[in-house]
């Protein structure tokens, strides 16, 4: 377990790191400047030497700061989890310093993450989309698209043109499946919502 | 001549059978439909499992799958369809011989499925001609082998020519 010393040490060696309250584990809030600083310490000095993820998350259109980028590092010395939050500064064009060349797994959750919410990590080896095809247009996390999608042509122009088929918003019928946070374990397991509408049932707004 | 013989006599009819072209080459066909194994998802695991000795899908002639689509004449789409699949598919369907079928094992493949997402084609009938389809997430190897045999019964129902993709566009521009 990670012990106050070891806490306390690290917020007096980065005085731009500060700590957040989780239930979970030691969660440090890191601007992006000190990011690779902070995970260069971390992995030679202290020993969180695996990276178990690397994401990002979407606040929403209204929040003063809309995106931020969540690792979870561990250390097998310590036996425990630590949990980096860092928030990016430009909500229209996010950026984020790579991580890859400390920690070789970040190269494709930093891919993800860019495929997923559009947030560019400077110096990746190959930033390019991982999920999606290299020429979709946008990024599927993001709280403002739609769960169903939004039309667009297919990825190979020649089959497009043979089949006459696009990528299209999915029907809703008998969907979306959601899980629901609350109740027991058999009661919170995907469900189908069913969001279709007809003339007995108003359209969900 | 025995009034109670039935079966073929080649020493009465001379060794020659009189039929029809169709019903001679529907028969060969359906009876030897090589299957190019599309497997994108879970169904596939049932696809492995009907070809497996307790389902064994030899018994009705369709056990020689073949990964290459030169040398098969039904594809079986088992599994979700993405979009980013759907071109793959697309083209290895261009790239089997004619004449040809499509089974579309599972919800996934038939409507979509579970998944109403921008990531996935709702049905892959959008991108390729579907002749069956197989209800289920995933359908048991008996609803598969059921699937198969219905698809038999097509390819014995229809006109030999009819069914190659050249024909076809010829009759659709015509």
């Amino acid at each position: 377990m990670i012990d106050l010393d070891f806490t306390e040490s690290l917020l007096k060696h980065f005085t731009h790191v500060t700590k957040r309250h989780h239930d979970d584990c030691l969660t440090l809030d890191c601007g992006e400047s000190d990011v690779n600083k902070l995970f260069l310490h971390l992995r030679d000095e202290e020993t969180f030497d695996l990276l178990v993820d690397l994401t990002a998350i979407d606040h929403g259109e209204t929040a003063e700061f809309r995106f931020s980028v969540v690792s979870h590092l561990y250390s097998r010395i310590h036996r425990d989890y630590l949990r980096i939050h860092s928030i990016c500064e430009d909500n229209e064009s996010p950026k984020f310093p790579s991580v890859s060349s400390i920690f070789p797994a970040a190269n494709w959750h930093e891919r993800e993450a860019f495929d997923m919410f559009g947030i560019h990590f400077s110096d990746h080896p190959n930033l390019k989309r991982i999920l999606m095809w290299d020429e979709y247009p946008y990024y599927p996390l993001r709280k403002d698209f739609p769960l169903a999608g939004i039309e667009t042509p297919l990825p190979a122009a020649d089959v497009a043109e043979v089949t006459n088929a696009s990528v299209d918003p999915a029907p809703m019928m008998g969907g979306p499946f959601v899980a629901s946070s609350d109740g027991t374990m058999s009661e919170s397991e995907p469900r189908a919502k069913d969001e279709s509408w007809t003339e007995e049932s108003e359209k969900p707004s | 001549m025995t009034a109670n013989e039935v079966a073929y006599n080649g020493k009465v009819e001379g060794d020659v059978i009189v039929t029809k072209a169709d019903a001679v080459i529907n028969w060969i066909r359906k009876h030897s439909v090589w299957p190019m194994p599309m497997g994108l998802a879970c169904c596939a695991i049932e696809l492995m499992a009907s070809a497996a000795s307790r389902y064994d899908i030899s018994r009705f002639g369709m056990e020689v799958m073949r990964f290459s689509p030169r040398q098969s004449d039904c594809m079986i789409v088992a599994g979700t369809v993405t979009y980013k699949m759907a071109e793959v598919v697309r083209r290895i369907y261009d790239q089997m011989g004619d004449p040809k079928w499509v089974v579309a094992m599972g919800a996934c493949a038939s409507t979509g499925g579970m998944y109403r997402s921008y990531a996935v084609m709702q049905g892959v009938d959008t991108i390729v001609p579907v002749d069956v389809y197989v209800s289920g997430c995933p359908p048991r190897p008996e609803a598969l082998l059921d699937a198969m045999m219905k698809l038999q019964d097509k390819i014995g129902r229809e006109s030999s020519v009819k069914n190659l993709s050249g024909v076809k566009e010829a009759a659709v521009a015509s």
